[in-house]
């Protein structure tokens, strides 16, 4: 039988990090967390993570962030809010879990194997480029991508929508593209 | 302005002491060089720095140069004001020197605790030190005013704070006026069966108090009645109380409650409000058994005679001779002058329905403690079984901890009780059911007296304790076991695992906020009230029963949360204070009062109406009629010094050459930086 | 009435797989008076993925919505239906207005695209001016056609009454199913109203995502409703599609029509059939065959 060892040093906490944290939008408050579990309840899906929302908050209040980074959890979130409505201190958990995302991903630590962070960055991709999202388009990339089994299910489901007329095979795309891309630019500058 | 400053008086002798007080301001204020300045400063003829000026030899310091150095004024820059300025005003007048010859700067709560750059600090302490100088150099000799208290007691509310501190008052031979809003007194209290944490009969130990209340002779005690209004001041307010009708002449009533019986409604038919509903009254009623006085009352919204004037009125018929039934009576007004008075109005508690997810009052078998306490009294709706609204007796059970309180969005605070109450609860729930308890809990908190051994029982009764916060209540159903059973959703957070737990009846313990009405009674009684809106003490540690207005005194829960033997002894304790007010006889008034310039007045009666304290009348009416204010009644809060027009009205220690020279004093430094 | 007038942002799924919504809403809206214009060459909201990504772009994104209603038609409301696109357009207002450093990425972007800088635009969904500026009790005057269908449980999904929200109270809302009491369609009490469809998670993780739409539709049926009515694209979607999927999973047979509200609305006041899209739904023909098309319709009901 194999056992696990499972330690933390308190050299692997960092401090600096929640305190960064801590001035990302939305994330204020998640100093204030009595750890009372109510966000985990209220979650549909925290029962399919590897760490409820609250163990995430506890996570990050110590400066455990490669744990709270690296798991699951931020990608099942479905962002419902369902969290930060219930919860009695007012943390918005739920953009926490964003910020938790987009800084998995900037330091590409996201667990491989997921298609939810594929699927947000072909997302992304897509929406930069043409202003609009082609749902067609859009899930048949994601499939090649991360799990290409998965068209065979699809085809189950795009057809029912092909026939019932819901199925466009168009490239949505808005009239000034280039607008936008000016837009992206500029904020980048802006900051 | 500028002369004024200049024209010094030529003889004052100024001594000014700046404190440490330890490190709390020493650490962040250069005392030695605000000692320094103060050397410098025109008139001033000694300065020094010292640890703690609020110390027997820092006073004496005090007393010493005033005898040394013929000191005629006196500055001392320490604390605030409120904590201090008695002591060294007393200090002054050890010295032979009149006490308001004194004045105060604050560099402490407005310096060292504030400001975090020393530099800066020493700058902003020397600044109000000049300031300070300056205006002392105006102050003149002031004489106080006495004023006698008078020995009756004004106690409104008729809780056990209330019983308890009218009981002490009356047993020390003091006359006590109890007004109660409600039939009968006994408040929260006389609602439960047991009390935590030693489970003794709350009426066994209630109800005699609450007799003795009725029978003391010097007590007076008036129910469903309300302070209608108040005024004057401490040692003489006038109150007037409204008393709403009975319907039944407490003083020919026998309590035999024939009345009751023989009333045209054969069954109880109405809500029974001190059942919370869990029971029908008939509109003739006895609120509880152990009721005082136990006198029925007649619910004019739901009696037949009020509602058409067409019944049979078998009520009269049956109390026959006595005639103790007056259906004519009509609301009476009381005028009562105290000296002193106790507020024990006591707290509500949360309204559930303000959080849909735990679905009180969309399952019927979602409960309030408080409900479930009448279910478990012995006198309540079912005679002390505890049975859902269905009649089913339940097999498990959930209580929510922390419901509204904890939470921003509703009760940040601790409720204090609700943890306790719901040990009790779960105990005699497991007690007399045998149900399968469960505790849902965020912390902990059993820090009283026989409080953390009474938790170590529950766990050993084999009660289930949860630590987490449930998130939801509902009927939804995911597995056959949760078929017509309400499922609690919370994440055990001790296994990190989230639960669906079904029960049969939910309890939710429901925090303690303030009365939604207890702004009227601060107005009324011209009393603050904390940012959660609970009666805010004039000092969380060393007046917790006194109020910013004297004389005036909080008891129990309208206070604070707090469990009955806090509330008990606080209620002592404010007895106690009102025993020692009354016991001085009289008490000196702070001189700070407002005064009018009878020559300037043009009598254009501005300051009147504006005066929040009814202490400005016009006088003089034949010859020339003037504005005149009362010292006894004037707060000093100086509205009417502000407002009048003609610059006639003026107020001690806050003359006009005082304050211009406190502000020419901050300019200066302002100007000299 | 008198005609009101609002800006109208489909958003990239009325344009796809929610197109009967888009076809109901403007027949609904058609019916009680109210004029939906298009907002003019609008672009993606960026919904859950663009936050996850990158912030700044994310409220640049829909900013860009918000600019053009300014330019299009300033002081107008913006009625958003998708509950996605509502939430983040609100959420995007929210930061704007309370994070400094995002306001400036914000402004610099629309400056340089020629576009208003200062964002007045209210954004709606389509039940809060439903309810709002029209009221349950003036469609309920309104009614043309007696429901003869089923009862129904009303599922509001959870972006559009989340924090950034004003559709209604966050927990347990009840404004969905007093719409529909109004316009006499029986609802049953259903406690999963505000509980997550899941979202994009039936295209990533397929199978929570379907856990999350089985339980959702085995509550509704336990509850004795016949259908199922949504307020967002996404939800209508999850859980109309996946049926046969999940009886073939489970065993358990599903054939739950999921209307969207205006669907329901819209035939009560008597929109023309062909109007309301029901030709795109999925699941449970036979009931929708059976409730809204078959016989003729009970005229002038009341
Ligand atoms: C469910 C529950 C269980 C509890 N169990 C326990 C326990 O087991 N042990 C324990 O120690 N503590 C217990 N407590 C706490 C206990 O109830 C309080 O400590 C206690 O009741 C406080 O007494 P009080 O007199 O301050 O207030 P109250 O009991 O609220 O009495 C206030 C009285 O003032 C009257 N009043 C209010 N406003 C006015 C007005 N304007 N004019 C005239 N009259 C007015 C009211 O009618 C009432 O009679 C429990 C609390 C709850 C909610
Ligand atoms: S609900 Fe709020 S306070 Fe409770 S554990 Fe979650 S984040 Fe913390
Ligand atoms: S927002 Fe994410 S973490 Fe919060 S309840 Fe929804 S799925 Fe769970």
């Amino acid at each position: 039988m194999a056992v696990t060892r499972t330690l933390r040093y308190q050299r692997e906490a960092d401090p600096e990090w929640t305190e960064w944290l801590r001035r990302q939008p939305g994330c204020e408050a998640f100093w204030e967390c009595l750890q009372c579990g109510t966000c985990s309840g209220a979650c549909p899906l925290s029962i399919y993570m590897d760490f409820t929302p609250r163990r995430v908050i506890a996570l990050v209040r110590e400066g455990f962030y490669r744990d709270a980074l690296s798991c699951q959890t931020i990608w099942l979130c479905a962002s419902c809010y369902a969290c930060a409505v219930h919860c009695p201190r007012g943390i918005r958990i739920t953009d926490l879990m964003y910020t938790l995302k987009r800084e998995a991903i900037r330091r590409k630590v996201h667990p491989k194997g997921l298609p939810t962070p594929v699927l947000a960055q072909e997302f992304y991709r897509m929406v930069q480029r043409r202003g609009r999202n082609s749902e067609f388009w859009l899930v048949l990339r994601m499939a090649l991508k991360s799990d290409p089994w998965a068209l065979v299910r699809l085809a189950r489901s795009g057809w029912r929508l092909l026939r019932a007329g819901r199925l466009s095979m168009r490239t949505e795309q808005i009239r000034q593209a280039d607008q936008l891309r000016t837009m992206f630019a500029a904020a980048r500058e802006g900051r | 302005m500028s002369e004024r400053g200049q024209k010094l008086p030529s003889d004052v002798r100024v001594g000014v002491y700046v404190c440490h007080c330890g490190v709390n301001i020493a650490a962040v204020v250069d005392v030695r060089q605000v000692a320094q300045l103060a050397r410098g400063l025109p008139g001033v003829v000694v300065a020094r720095d010292y640890n703690y000026m609020c110390s027997d030899p820092g006073q004496e310091l005090i007393r010493q140069d005033i005898r040394d150095y013929a000191l005629n004024r006196i500055v001392v820059a320490s604390c605030s004001p409120h904590l201090h300025e008695e002591t060294f005003r007393h200090a002054a007048a050890a010295g032979g020197l009149n006490p308001y010859l004194v004045h105060m700067v604050n560099i402490r709560e407005h310096v060292s605790w504030v400001h975090p750059d020393r530099e800066r600090a020493t700058e902003k302490a020397c600044e109000l030190v000049r300031a300070a100088v300056r205006r002392v150099v105006w102050h003149e000799p002031l004489e106080q005013a006495r004023v006698s208290i008078h020995p009756d007691v004004l106690v409104v509310g008729g809780g056990i704070a209330g019983i308890h501190a009218a009981l002490t008052l009356a047993n020390a031979g003091k006359r006590v006026y109890l007004v109660e809003r409600q039939p009968s007194i006994g408040g929260h209290m006389a609602m439960f069966d047991k009390t935590f944490p030693t489970l003794d009969c709350a009426a066994c130990i209630l109800t005699p108090k609450m007799s003795a209340v009725q029978a003391h002779p010097n007590i007076t005690l008036w129910t469903l009645a309300e302070v209608t209004r108040v005024e004057g001041y401490v040692g003489n307010y006038e109150v007037e109380i409204t008393r709403w009708p009975r319907y039944v002449r407490e003083d020919l009533c026998s309590g035999c409650l024939k009345c009751i019986e023989a009333c045209v409604y054969k069954d109880a038919r109405f809500p029974d409000e001190f059942n919370l509903g869990l029971s029908k009254r008939k509109p003739i009623y006895l609120p509880f058994p152990q009721a005082v006085p136990q006198v029925p009352v007649i619910d004019p919204a739901t009696c037949i005679q009020f509602k058409s004037g067409k019944c049979k009125k078998t009520c009269v018929e049956a109390c026959g001779e006595r005639g103790a039934i007056d259906l004519q009576a009509v609301p009476k007004v009381e005028r009562v002058r105290v000296g002193s008075v106790i507020l024990a109005t006591g707290f509500q508690t949360f309204d559930p329905r303000r959080m849909p997810e735990y679905g009180y009052g969309i399952y019927p078998n979602v409960y309030t403690s408080l409900e479930v306490e009448r279910l478990v009294n012995a006198s309540g709706p079912t005679g002390g079984e505890i049975v859902l609204r269905d009649g089913r007796r339940p097999q498990s059970v959930g209580i929510i901890h922390c419901v509204g309180s904890r939470d921003r969005r509703h009760n940040p605070w601790c409720s204090r009780v609700c943890c306790m109450y719901s040990l009790k609860l779960a105990h005699l729930i497991r007690e007399r059911t045998g149900a399968e308890v469960f505790n849902f809990y965020i912390d902990m908190r059993t820090p009283g007296k026989g409080f953390e051994e009474f938790y170590q029982r529950l766990l050993e009764e084999g009660v289930h304790f949860i630590r987490g916060r449930v998130a939801g209540v509902s009927d939804w159903a995911l597995d056959p076991s949760e078929e017509g059973k309400l499922v609690l959703r919370v994440e055990d957070t001790l296994l990190g695992i989230v639960r669906r737990i079904p029960v049969d009846m939910v309890v939710l313990a429901v925090g303690l906020e303030p009365r939604s009405d207890a702004e009227e009674l601060r107005r009324l009684f011209r009393v603050s009230c904390s940012a959660e809106g609970f009666f805010l003490e004039r000092h969380p540690k060393l007046a917790p029963v006194s109020t910013f207005a004297e004389g005036v005194f909080v008891a129990g829960c309208c206070q604070g949360p707090k469990d009955i033997p806090d509330t008990v002894a606080q209620a002592g304790a404010a007895a106690a204070e009102a025993l020692a007010l009354i016991d001085r006889g009289s008490i000196e008034q702070e001189p700070n009062t407002a005064y009018v310039l009878a020559d300037h007045c043009s009598a254009c009666r501005t300051c009147v109406s504006l005066c929040p304290y009814s202490a400005i009348s016009i006088v003089g009416g034949d010859g020339r009629p003037h504005a005149e204010i009362n010292p006894a009644l004037c707060k000093g809060c100086g509205t009417c010094v502000a407002a009048c027009p003609s610059g006639s009205i003026r107020q001690h220690l806050f003359e006009d050459e005082q304050i211009v020279a406190e502000i020419e004093g901050i300019l200066a430094g302002v100007a000299g930086g | 009435m008198a005609l009101r007038r609002y800006l109208y942002y489909p958003g990239c799924s009325l344009r796809g797989t929610g197109v009967a919504y888009d076809e109901s809403l403007r027949e609904c809206f058609r019916q009680l008076g109210l004029e939906l214009v298009e907002l003019e060459d609008w672009n993606c909201c960026g919904a859950t993925s663009y936050m996850a990504i990158d912030e700044g772009a994310a409220c640049v994104l829909s900013a860009r919505v918000l600019a053009l209603a300014q330019q299009q038609a300033p002081g107008v409301d913006l009625v958003a239906p998708c509950s996605a696109c509502y939430l983040v357009l609100r959420k995007t207002e929210d930061y704007i207005s309370r994070y400094p450093e995002i306001r400036s990425r914000v402004e610099a972007s629309l400056r340089k695209a020629g576009l208003p800088v200062q964002i007045g635009v209210q954004v709606r969904h389509p039940l809060e001016v439903l309810w709002e500026d029209v009221g349950p009790e003036a469609i309920r005057k309104r009614v043309q056609r007696h429901w003869r269908g089923g009862r129904v449980a009303c599922y509001y999904g959870c972006q559009a009454v989340r924090p950034y929200g004003e559709v209604d109270r966050p927990i347990r809302p009840t404004r969905l199913d007093e719409l529909m009491e109004a316009v006499n369609v029986p609802v049953v009490d259903y406690s999963l109203r505000t509980r997550c469809c899941g979202g994009s998670l039936t295209g990533t993780i397929h199978e929570v995502g379907l856990r999350l739409n089985y339980i959702l539709l085995k509550e509704a049926v336990r509850r004795g409703a016949e259908a199922i009515v949504t307020m967002c694209p996404l939800c209508q979607f999850n859980l109309d599609v996946f049926q046969n999927e999940m009886e073939r999973q489970t065993g358990e047979p599903f054939d739950l029509p999921v209307l969207y509200f205006t669907q329901v609305l819209g035939w009560c006041l008597g929109a023309e059939l062909e109007k309301l899209g029901l030709r795109h739904l999925i699941a449970g023909r036979d009931l929708v065959e059976r409730w809204f098309v078959k016989e003729r319709p009970v005229e002038a009901y009341v």
